[in-house]
């Protein structure tokens, strides 16, 4: 029982990990149609950003804006120098360009930061709470990161939900055309799409790196865990991102747990497929009316 | 669509004549004196020509360079089988695979389990062995990806690229993987034989894949992918296609695992890695998705490209001499699908449709 509930704290922690990395692919999916590849390396480049920072003694508060800032920043230029010439062409193209842009910028973190693991603060304790004199798995920085990522999530909603910018980019994902025609400038929404989707992926590099250490590849494997959360979610909506992380992150601390380090991948691909199977674009997706 | 050629010559003379994008049937197409010279009309047999005529190219150019020339030829044929397959899949049926390298090392790791239990098995015998496996597990994966469309499928194959070289790991022991004896015979050097017996495969591999494409299932592959429902209006079984060519493309992926473990050696799962996936793709976009030589520049650039910028810009006296050749590759990447988008096969294409219309004037 005891195995059960760290399991479950885990699961729910990293869960919310993957949820933030599912958000950052669900955001430039809504807006571009593009899957991002390079969503991962950003957010290694923003946290080596942060690790700087760190280095010549700024706080870890300021370091933490900054990331936050800098994936803003390159995620707008990002979108605007290479993805939007392929945005209206062969979804594939795009899909390689993203792939460039990975190689990229891990082959640039390397000659700048060089290859070697480093470690990287946590905020807050790593130590797990004692909770009737047994330690559980649940330590204040993952409090921390819960409430981190569902601030985010609640603040990404109320924008999107409440405010005439958010309204102004559900139209620009929902029809570019009409938007246009009603004076939306929809590529400059479609710019800050990229921009808020890299930010919640340097929220989620903060976040892997004091666990994993802080390489160039750090979040390779981070990413394809994020894939199969937003994927699970429907790849629309935020909500869907944060279920999905919660699902592929429990099924990742069970089955890791449970049956061995070296299965959680293919926990990954069985829970892909069970899902898909039942609903062949994930659990969050609204019908889709295709014209025949 | 021509592009029918099975020219599966590295760097030789490229844009070869009969890539001539009319709606001629293949046979008839080309230029007026490659008309003239009679050549078999029927694609069975102007694809054994190409093939044999190709061969006979491949082997001057293998016993001209350098024993370690040869090794890379032998890449080079490897991925080619690999990007040929995949590109099958990419261009043919529209599906998209982002775990291609775990297909590989199914290949690979099949045919060194069988080579290192049963020691005498011919090597024939033994490729044919792990394509046929890898074909049956490609029928697996197929079946579940014969539901999911695009961003669904690029997940699962993802994931799946991610999992078997974990199980592999899990499985054999994991740092070494299983090691490959390999003896040529003693009259041929090693490094030539390995890129004989590679680039003997990767012929056979185009002419079979050539014949395809000009046979009715090349017909249902393109009519599967630009519309599914329209598809099986005309009695086209859209889920049996997409797993048929789903099959095709591991069987392809899992002949190339095999001569690449062979050139290695030995099956790890290290030699497969979600990167290669992802670079096969890149291969197979840059190569140009249409054609079959287009895989033959995918092959080229997946080999050669990283030891050429290593030569170009690379050194290892500094921390951004020893990136920098990955740094420019990403860099290229970016910019060639963005300024040539239909790859370097499409251009070559539209080059040569340029001088024959500059030729004619």
């Amino acid at each position: 029982m005891r195995l059960f509930v760290n399991y479950t704290l885990v699961g729910v922690t990293q869960g919310l990990v993957y949820a933030a990395v599912a958000l950052a692919l669900v955001l430039a999916w809504r807006s571009t149609r593009i899957l991002n590849f390079a969503q991962g390396a950003m957010a290694m480049i923003t946290t080596y950003i942060a690790a700087t920072l760190l280095e010549h003694s700024v706080g870890y508060w300021e370091a933490f804006i900054a990331a936050i800032a800098a994936g803003l920043v390159i995620g707008a230029v990002t979108e605007r120098l290479v993805i939007r010439p392929v945005e209206a062409r062969n979804p594939l193209n795009a899909v390689i360009v993203a792939i460039g842009v990975l190689i990229f910028l891990e082959a640039l973190a390397a000659a700048i930061w060089g290859s070697v693991e480093r470690g990287f603060p946590a905020p807050f304790s790593l130590v797990g709470y004692r909770v009737g004199g047994h330690g559980i798995e649940l330590a204040p920085f993952d409090v921390f990161v819960i409430v981190a990522v569902l601030v985010m999530m609640a603040l990404l909603l109320a924008l999107f939900r409440f405010t005439a910018l958010g309204l102004r980019m559900r139209a620009s994902a929902f029809s570019p055309e009409v938007a246009g025609m009603l004076g939306v400038r929809v590529k400059r929404l479609l710019t800050l799409g990229w921009a808020l989707a890299a930010a919640a992926g340097a929220l989620a590099g903060l976040f892997v790196a004091p666990s994993v250490f802080l390489y160039p590849q750090n979040m390779d494997s981070v990413l394809i865990f994020g894939f199969t959360a937003a994927i699970i979610g429907g790849l629309e909506s935020p909500l869907g991102a944060l279920a999905g992380g919660l699902v592929s992150g429990l099924a990742w601390s069970y089955v890791g747990g449970y049956i061995g380090p070296s299965f959680q991948a293919s926990g990954a691909v069985a829970l892909l497929v069970v899902v898909l199977m039942v609903r062949p674009s994930g659990l969050f997706s609204s019908p889709q009316a295709r014209r025949v | 669509m021509a592009g029918v050629v099975a020219e599966p010559d590295p760097g030789a003379t490229a844009p070869a004549a009969e890539a001539e994008p009319t709606a001629a049937p293949p046979g008839r197409s080309g230029p007026a004196w490659l008309r003239r010279l009679r050549l078999p009309t029927q694609p069975f047999f102007r694809h054994g020509l190409l093939a044999v005529l190709g061969g006979v190219a491949c082997y001057l150019l293998s016993v001209q360079v350098s024993s370690f020339a040869n090794f890379n030829i032998a890449e080079v044929a490897a991925y080619t089988v690999v990007i040929a397959g995949l590109a099958l899949l990419v261009g043919g049926t529209g599906q998209i695979s982002l775990g291609h390298a775990a297909l590989m090392a199914v290949g690979a790791y099949a045919y060194a389990d069988l080579e290192s239990h049963n020691k005498h098995l011919p090597l024939a015998v033994g490729l044919l062995l792990a394509t046929a496996l890898t074909a049956a597990a490609g029928g697996i994966v197929g079946a579940a990806a014969a539901r999911l469309r695009g961003p669904y499928l690029a997940g699962v194959t993802l994931a799946l690229g991610l999992a078997v070289p974990q199980l592999a790991d899990h499985y054999f022991s994991s740092d070494q993987g299983i090691p490959i004896s390999f003896t040529p015979p003693s009259t041929v050097e090693a490094n030539h034989w390995l890129a004989w017996i590679c680039l003997l495969s990767a012929l056979i591999v185009l002419f079979l894949l050539a014949n395809l494409r000009t046979s009715r299932w090349a017909r249902a592959f393109s009519a599967v992918r630009d519309d599914e429902i329209a598809a099986s209006l005309a009695g086209i079984s859209v889920a049996r296609t997409q797993i048929l060519g789903f099959v095709i493309s591991a069987a392809c992926a899992g002949l190339g695992g095999a001569l690449l473990a062979l050139c290695n050696l030995g099956a790890t799962s290290g030699a497969f890695p979600i990167s290669l996936s992802i670079l096969l793709i890149a291969g197979v976009v840059i190569g140009g998705t249409g054609t079959l030589v287009g895989a033959v520049w995918g092959g080229i650039l997946v080999v050669y490209g990283p030891i050429w910028l290593d030569d170009a810009v690379g050194s290892t006296t500094s921390s951004l001499g020893v990136n920098l050749p990955s740094i420019v590759f990403g860099a290229l990447i970016v910019l060639v699908v963005i300024f040539v988008p239909n790859g370097i096969q499409g251009a070559l294409n539209r080059l040569g449709l340029r001088v024959r219309r500059a030729a004619r004037w």
